[in-house]
């Protein structure tokens, strides 16, 4: 079957799907499928490792009978399973209680047309030139210094996506899309202790990727200044997020300000609409528009137009992130953003990294952190980190075994500057952070 | 050895899991013994060493209550088949949603592009082996209860956990459970069959006073039917743990910050093995060089109060699997006998590759996931210590009784774990609670600094879930109580 078919055979399955459940009873339902599919290569020591081909499909359905409602996937979607799985869906409906909050979204805010937003670039790529293309970033990494002894290998995947939403409103969307990446992780040894670090690049369309050369420059340049790294004595410091880690500084303040949060009271930044978050030069937005965006998306998961919006404006919060149900639970309207966040824009200053380090003057430069230890109930905040020590502006020394800790709130309100080095390979596009002070743990 | 005094019963069922399997996975599509053959032969044609298809059914459901009230219900049904082809070091894969020869033939062409033409190598005869031990029933656990008896379980743990205190404001409680069968069909003469239940319960309370809210939750599973959480009241126990633990750190002061003693509770604290040493000692990063524990066999990497095991033996445990997923029956594998390292976690292409045997190591999330070298159940055996007395031995330091999760970086060795609720030790007693902190080490130093080893292992509830390289497996953890003379607290009190 050719990729058109398959498509369109995907959209008979939810049309088809919605309207059973509406033979079984039901009073509303929306369903919704992914088809992925693949290839993925990685090479070992100028080997190959694995060559991976992915088809994956998974059919979501919710059906709704009054307020009440059943969900149920499968990954089977021949007539008769698909029969089998919405009548389960409809015997969960008959357990799960009546919630007023629960339903499809409100008809006026679904999607009404689908803005082409430049995401799918197909890339018909054979697993022998896939192979030739690992080779050579990895190679690059190997031999660019004697202290790079092994590898943990170069990995290059394409995938291209279909995505298939429908509900009861009559609301049947679908867009395709593609992502293709090239990472490369080598190993670097000093005396006894080894040190491990990677790069990547990752795109919608192959041709905005970063040559396979410079990957594997960067992976091994980022391994080897790694090495002879130390602890530092416990203190008191500021502290700059390189912007490939900043963004999940961003996205501990989006899951503060999500309605599942909110709503459920598990959050330390509740009641703050309008509130100060930020210092007053900071803006975020919300772009799901992007062209090529990695975060783009023209409907989000329960068919709601998504459109560009502010959640930062002078340092103060415009809006919460909000799907149907947790807007209603709020007695707000949805975002559109039912499944999360998608293109998230932060302002920056004109300053690069070298030039925030020269501000900082004396500090840690942390370039990743380990670990989970982010509490969205209460914002504390504590991590493993690895980086380097600044002083005079410049990097002294690279430091490892540290955790780094304050509270989320007092450090998005002590961030000085957002550097301009802004991390596009994320679909949150921030530069380096720059944090007044932190408590670092060491000797 | 005397760590295994606490298991439980040994399941005695005479029931043979290549029937259900076979059942489940091939009869439908019809497929004959000829034909996986033929597949088989297929991908072995070529330069192959080693071929095996991997046929998995998997049923899922939830249950939540949130709000005092039935929420959510889903159901989620999981059936395909991987093709895998090794040559070498040299890995292909593929996989199916369809379980029907033509799909399995694609899969089996495209595994098969990893190797040159002109292989010689040959099917084995299948050796239908019985699952070698049954440490859990075939039963489905997503039957052993009625629908309407999962909810008011979840109401009365819900009502429990809003009685015991006034302060708690927001109560979610959910049952999930799977039931998977797998048939793995190997060119090695491999033709073995698994049946496995797996099931949770969980609570999670927010407390709230004078403005400040604080979490706390807990939970347990196994492999079993949802009964087992009605034994003993079980699952009120956890809606009990869950606000005690929520109220516990509503009083918390803020954590220290430094290098300090750190005694840890026995139990789900166990998880410092699983980071600091389990996936350093995973077969995969030991083949390539890539661990800090590579090519440390036989030298000392913990204090001679340290034996460290993987047990995916224990009766009905979370972690626990009669075969892996490659059909190998799993087993105890020492891995660090009194402070000295004894052993690797292998599956079966690490293990060929280092010139050994698969432990039973080699574990997937599903049909469309790769075998690799995983966990099962991670605990240290007991020592001779009381934990009172290990308590009292710290003048000024930290006791760290529950943790969230940790992380690990395998080739420099550095470590982190979240503590969720702690205590500070003054002169020999627990005083006051302190609010959760990373703790961070290094995997092949933090055991040498492990002075002292109490006398109560315990095993976690069972609700660890391992990731590695994208893919989720239950596991278990456990260990007694602890003291690690020196390690790195990341509070932020000063």
């Amino acid at each position: 079957m050719n990729t058109e078919s398959q498509w369109s055979n995907l959209k008979e399955v939810v049309a088809s799907v919605l309207e059973q459940a509406k033979s079984l009873g039901m009073d509303a339902a929306e369903a919704g499928v992914s088809y992925e599919s693949g290839l993925s290569v990685t090479v070992r020591l100028g080997e190959v490792e694995t060559i991976e081909f992915n088809h994956d499909k998974s059919l979501g359905i919710t059906v709704y009978k009054g307020k009440k409602k059943g969900s149920v996937s499968t990954t089977d979607i021949h007539p008769d399973a698909l029969h089998a799985t919405l009548e389960a869906a409809c015997r969960i409906a008959a357990y799960t209680e009546e919630d007023p909050c629960s339903g499809l979204a409100d008809p006026d805010c679904i999607a009404t047309s689908i803005p082409d937003l430049n995401l799918y670039h197909p890339w018909d790529i054979n697993p022998e030139q896939a192979v030739v293309w690992a080779k050579e970033c990895e190679a690059t990494a190997r031999t660019l210094d004697s202290r790079i002894v092994n590898s943990d290998g170069a990995t290059f995947s394409t995938h291209n996506r279909f995505r298939v939403y429908g509900n009861t409103h009559g609301f049947l969307g679908a867009y395709p899309s593609t992502r293709h990446s090239l990472s490369c992780t080598v190993i670097a040894k000093a005396g006894d202790s080894m040190q491990r670090d990677y790069d990547f690049t990752i795109a919608r369309d192959g041709n905005d990727l970063t040559p396979r050369g410079r990957v594997g420059q960067r992976a091994a340049e980022k391994t080897l200044r790694r090495l002879n790294a130390r602890k530092i004595k416990t203190c008191e410091a500021p502290v700059i997020f390189a912007s490939e880690i900043a963004g999940g500084l961003i996205g501990s303040f989006i899951a503060a300000i999500s309605g599942g949060n909110l709503y459920r009271k598990s959050s330390f930044l509740l009641d703050h609409l309008g509130k100060r978050i930020f210092p007053k030069f900071v803006q975020i937005e919300e772009e799901p528009h992007l062209p090529k965006g990695l975060g783009s998306a023209p409907f989000d998961q329960e068919g709601v137009a998504t459109k560009r919006h502010d959640i930062i404006k002078d340092g103060m919060l415009q809006s919460y992130v909000l799907g149907s149900y947790s807007a209603r639970k709020l007695g707000l309207k949805t975002t559109g953003n039912c499944g999360g966040i998608h293109n998230l824009i932060l302002s920056h200053s004109q300053y690069s990294l070298p030039e925030l380090l020269r501000g900082m003057n004396k500090g840690l430069l942390v370039t990743e952190l380990l670990g989970h230890g982010v509490n969205i109930v209460t914002g504390d905040y504590s991590r493993g980190a690895a980086g380097f020590w600044v002083e005079n502006g410049e990097i002294q020394y690279p430091v490892e075994e540290i955790t780094i800790a304050g509270n989320l709130k007092e450090m998005f309100s002590n961030l000085v500057a957002v550097g301009n080095d802004v991390e596009k390979r994320s679909n949150i596009l921030t530069g380096s952070l720059w944090i007044d002070h932190m408590t670092i743990a060491g000797n | 050895m005397s760590y295994k005094d606490f298991t439980m019963q040994t399941l005695e069922l005479e029931t043979d899991y290549l029937d259900i399997a076979t059942h489940t996975l091939l009869e439908p599509a019809g497929l004959s013994d000829q034909q996986l053959q033929q597949v088989l032969g297929k991908v072995l044609g070529h330069a192959v060493d080693y071929a095996d298809l991997y046929f998995q059914s998997a049923h899922h459901e939830s249950w939540i209550l949130e709000d005092g009230i039935i929420k959510e219900g889903s159901y989620h049904i999981d059936y395909g088949v991987g093709v895998r082809a090794i040559s070498g070091e040299k890995t292909g894969f593929a996989y199916s949603d369809d379980i029907i020869l033509p799909a399995l033939e694609q899969a089996a062409g495209a595994a098969r592009t990893i190797a040159l033409q002109g292989g010689k190598n040959k099917i084995q005869v299948w050796n239908r082996l019985p699952t070698p031990r049954l440490l859990y029933g075939v039963e489905d656990p997503l039957r052993s209860m009625q629908d309407a008896d999962k909810i008011t379980l979840l109401r009365q743990l819900d009502a429990e956990a809003r009685k015991a205190d006034p302060r708690i404001q927001q109560v979610i409680t959910s049952l999930s459970g799977v039931h998977e069968i797998i048939l793995i069909v190997g060119s090695d003469g491999t033709f073995s069959a698994d049946v496995r239940p797996l099931v949770r319960l969980n609570v999670s309370v927010i407390a709230e006073e004078n403005g400040r809210r604080e979490q706390g939750s807990s939970g347990g599973g196994g492999r079993f039917g949802y009964t087992h959480f009605l034994e003993q009241d079980l699952g009120l126990g956890y809606a009990r743990e869950a606000v005690r633990q929520a109220l516990v750190n509503l009083q918390a002061m803020p954590a220290p910050a430094g290098s300090m003693p750190v005694v840890l509770a026995p139990g789900w604290p166990g998880v410092l093995l699983h980071e600091a040493v389990g996936h350093g000692l995973e077969g995969d990063f030991n083949r390539k060089g890539s661990s800090a524990f590579s090519g440390r066999i036989g030298e000392r990497v913990a204090s001679p109060l340290c034996t460290v095991v993987d047990d995916g033996t224990l009766p009905g445990r979370r972690g626990s699997l009669n075969i892996d997923d490659e059909g190998t029956p799993s087993q105890c594998t020492v891995l660090i006998e009194n402070g000295i390292l004894k052993g690797y976690l292998q599956d079966k292409l690490n293990a060929r590759l280092m010139n050994t045997k698969s432990t039973g190591n080699g574990r997937r999330e599903s049909y469309a996931h790769l075998t690799i070298p995983r966990m099962t159940n991670t605990y240290m055996l007991a020592g001779n210590h009381y934990p009172e007395e290990i308590i009292a031995s710290v003048d000024k330091g930290l006791y760290a009784v529950n943790f969230g999760g940790g992380q690990v970086d395998t080739t420099s060795g550095k470590f982190v774990f979240n503590a969720s609720e702690a205590y500070l030790i003054e002169n020999g007693k627990i005083t006051k609670p302190v609010k959760g902190a990373t703790l961070i080490g290094s995997g092949p130093e933090v055991l040498k600094q492990v002075t002292m080893v109490g006398n109560d292992l315990k095993l976690d509830a069972g609700v660890g879930v391992c990731g590695k390289e994208g893919q989720s497996v239950p596991v278990g953890v456990g260990q007694p109580t602890l003291k690690i003379e020196t390690m790195t607290v990341g509070g932020t009190e000063r």
